[in-house]
């Protein structure tokens, strides 16, 4: 297939596959949200505290964790898959729990992923800004673990792009989940690993169309979340 | 201003014995040995580099000394006094100006149902109502000041440490921060408070303390340190000589 | 503080609680499933998943049994480790010697045929290598050599790959990477990669006449006895993996070999052809 028909014909499978609210690709746009959302949600319940002690409190072996969560920013999704099938298999510690190709395996692999990404940039944010307010708050008579709370809340607008970072990664990686969910149709299929099939399949314009539908999602979720930011800048500074 | 919530009755007294800081090596202050009572001003003076900031944040506790001890002596014995601090340049939440009030009243305590109230009654005392909800950190610089002012106000203290608060503002905005520093000591708030200008010294000491080179020179009550200060360093200065 | 706190972070709560909520929802759905032990896991190979073969045969065997089957496509390599570690209820691949070994290592209580199809050889239009009119297997094997013409092979241990293997072997070939890539992928990207580079690949049938991406490539060989390729369905250990829906499992294996399933396999055509040709004995 020539590259602009290709690309013709991708566009009209996207536009297809949204204006028929295709019922199938319906199940898969909401499992793929639910399970990258869920992902960003559960590790920044961790990593923002996370990020912020690192940022306040200097002990030994910080510098060991500090280095180990920027490598980690870059581990492959595959590597992170593996371990997680690894852990989850039935002949693993945790295979009791029978979570493998599961929606749940898939969160726990994106939360693997995700978790180094935001915990690293907030520390990096928050040092940056107890660099500023740390004598204030002393001041106030706060202990550092008081100082998270307000220095979290005032670093939102730098910590909503690191979430969504955060959540690019969970939602456009595929190599994780395509081990730990094992791509099962109706089960465990999100939008990457149906993009993958498709591409294999050598249905190049429905993947790509697949491609455009996820690629429009993350930049509505990015849009929505600077909307949110700008109005509460506006309002707050 | 009209009246303070909690007047004082009587000041604490702060006692630097042999007090030094030394980072990475290197002595930046002392050994200093200094005792400030009464109610009064005292204010902080030396040329750049002399010590004047630091010497402030050991009294505030915000550095703990090298060698040596700070302590206080207060009605209660073994606990410090409430106490805040102004700096040269305020650091302001990223929130509105009256948020900036309300959180200051939450870390004393403050019932939330009394917060804004209170956080009102102090924009009013400082002519800042118009600009409670604007941001804080878009102000101008006298706007952030005054309501910095506010905000250690609201939190009742009995010594009020001052960083050289008034170095970035213009003429109105310096006057406004000296009235509110002659309001506060009238209503029985210690002040103490750094300045490198001479004039605003003049207008404000009641007693002077004076630094160089990390070296205490002297602290002699105002009127003689302008008349005829007791060094030589200090005259100079008082002169408009250059010392280091 | 607080209360901007939930101010604020108020729509990714929300996101997240209905995120979770749901989640919480699936999860008790399916630990109920598991409860009732109303679905397996299937490990099966890319070619029967991407022929469309699944598509058509679950909802008759769900409609019969009431048993849901999950499929993780996989290559046959990974589809025996996934076996081996417990963590499929049942295989259907196509590796019949690797099957035997499989349970006479004792990871499977039984290995059965369950249907057919055949290899392919694959390559430009213009066939540079001229093994459209070979007589045999071993012969457009042998002439594609000669020419030293571009090949492209899977390279990942999957049944197609042994196969290939075999048939080069046969011809007594040495192969070179001047001309032979392998390029470790599955059925689907190896036939992309072919068409990209214009060269000759081996694939199943049935991943051929699904595949949608073919630029250049034509069916050029077929027809061998020696390219015959076979499916077995296995049962796995009672012994080893306990845990295991034995009970589910076999009745998918019955109903695999069973007439019904034997038939919606024969029904089963994509483009107007049969891919998968039963014969359970």
């Amino acid at each position: 297939m020539a590259m602009p028909a290709l690309i013709e014909n991708a566009l009209a499978n996207a536009l297809t596959l949204v204006i028929d609210l295709d019922p199938a690709l319906r199940d898969i746009v909401v499992l793929s949200l639910r399970i990258s959302l869920t992902a960003v949600v559960v590790a920044s319940l961790i990593a923002l505290p996370l990020g912020a002690a690192l940022a306040l409190w200097h002990f030994p072996g910080r510098g060991l964790i500090v280095v180990a969560l920027n490598a980690l920013m870059g581990l492959p999704p595959v590597v992170a898959g593996l371990t997680v099938y690894l852990l989850l298999s039935r002949a693993g510690p945790f295979g009791e729990l029978g979570l493998l190709f599961t929606p749940a395996a898939m969160v726990i692999a994106q939360v693997v992923l995700v978790l180094p990404i935001i915990a690293a940039l907030t520390r990096q944010q928050i040092e940056a800004l107890w660099a500023e307010y740390g004598e204030q708050l002393t001041s106030f008579g706060h202990g550092r673990l008081r100082a998270i709370p307000t220095l979290l809340w005032d670093a939102r607008f730098g910590l909503i792009t690191v979430i969504l970072a955060g959540f690019g990664r969970a939602s456009a990686e595929v190599g994780a989940v395509l081990i730990v969910g094992g791509n099962i149709d109706g089960v465990t299929r999100v939008m990457t690993t149906a993009i993958a099939l498709e591409t294999n399949k050598g249905n190049l314009a429905l993947a790509l169309g697949l491609g455009i539908v996820l690629l429009t999602l993350v930049a509505l979720v990015n849009a929505a979340a600077y909307l949110i930011g700008e109005s509460a800048r506006r309002r707050l500074g | 201003m009209n009246t303070m919530a909690t007047p004082c009755h009587t000041a604490p007294a702060l006692t630097l014995d042999r007090v030094s800081f030394t980072h990475r090596g290197q002595r930046l202050l002392g050994e200093i040995s200094l005792r400030l009572a009464g109610p009064g001003k005292t204010l902080v003076m030396g040329p750049n580099g002399a010590g004047k900031s630091l010497l402030l944040r050991l009294c505030h506790g915000l550095l703990q000394p090298t060698a040596g001890r700070v302590h206080w002596t207060t009605p209660a014995p073994h606990r410090p006094p409430r106490q805040a601090m102004v700096f040269q340049r305020p650091v302001l939440l990223r929130r509105s100006a009256l948020a900036n009030l309300t959180y200051a009243l939450a870390t004393i305590g403050t019932p939330f149902s009394q917060r804004r109230r209170r956080a009102w009654d102090a924009l009013e005392r400082f002519g800042l109502t118009t600009i409670a909800q604007r941001p804080a950190r878009v102000l101008s610089g006298g706007e952030q000041q005054r309501l910095a002012l506010a905000r250690a106000w609201l939190l009742e203290p009995q010594v009020l440490f001052l960083d050289e608060p008034t170095s970035a503002l213009d003429p109105a905005a310096i006057k406004a921060v000296e009235d509110a520093v002659n309001e506060f000591n009238h209503q029985g708030i210690r002040i103490v408070m750094t300045s490198h200008d001479l004039h605003q010294a003049r207008r404000l000491a009641d007693n002077v303390v004076f630094l160089s080179g990390g070296q205490l020179i002297e602290h002699t009550p105002a009127e003689r340190f302008f008349a005829s200060p007791d060094t030589r360093q200090a005259q100079a200065f008082i002169q408009g000589e250059l010392i280091w | 503080m607080l209360r901007h706190l939930f101010a604020g972070t108020g729509l990714l709560l929300t996101l997240a609680g209905s995120a979770l909520a749901q989640d919480s929802a699936q999860d008790q759905s399916s630990s109920q499933d598991s409860q009732n032990e109303r679905f397996i896991i299937l490990a099966s190979t890319t070619s029967t998943e991407q022929s469309g073969l699944f598509d058509a045969l679950l909802p008759k065997f769900k409609e019969s049994s009431g048993i849901e089957v999950r499929v993780v496509a996989v290559g046959t390599g990974q589809a025996f480790e996934l076996g081996r570690r417990g963590d499929a209820d049942s295989l259907l691949v196509h590796d019949t010697a690797g099957e035997e070994t499989f349970v006479a290592e004792g990871y499977a209580s039984e290995r059965r045929d369950v249907m057919y199809n055949d290899f392919v050889l694959i390559g430009p239009a213009d066939d540079p290598a001229g093994i459209r009119d070979a007589g045999s297997a071993q012969e457009a094997f042998s002439r594609i050599a000669e020419a030293e013409a571009p090949f492209a092979s899977r390279g990942d241990d999957s049944g197609t790959h042994r196969a290939e293997q075999r048939q080069w072997q046969e011809a007594g070939v040495e192969a070179s990477v001047s001309w032979y890539r392998e390029l470790g992928s599955g059925m689907g990207p190896t036939l992309n990669t072919a068409a990209g580079m214009n060269a000759y690949v081996f694939a199943d049938r049935a991943t051929w006449i699904a595949f949608d991406n073919r630029q250049d490539l034509e069916l050029l060989y077929a027809g061998d006895e020696a390219l015959f390729n076979q499916y077995g369905s296995l049962l796995l250990s009672e012994e080893r993996h306990p845990h295991l829906k034995h009970d589910l499992a076999e009745q998918w294996h019955e109903w695999l070999l069973s007439e019904e399933g034997q038939q919606a396999i024969a029904d089963y055509e994509l483009k107007g052809q049969q891919l998968f040709f039963p014969n359970a004995d």
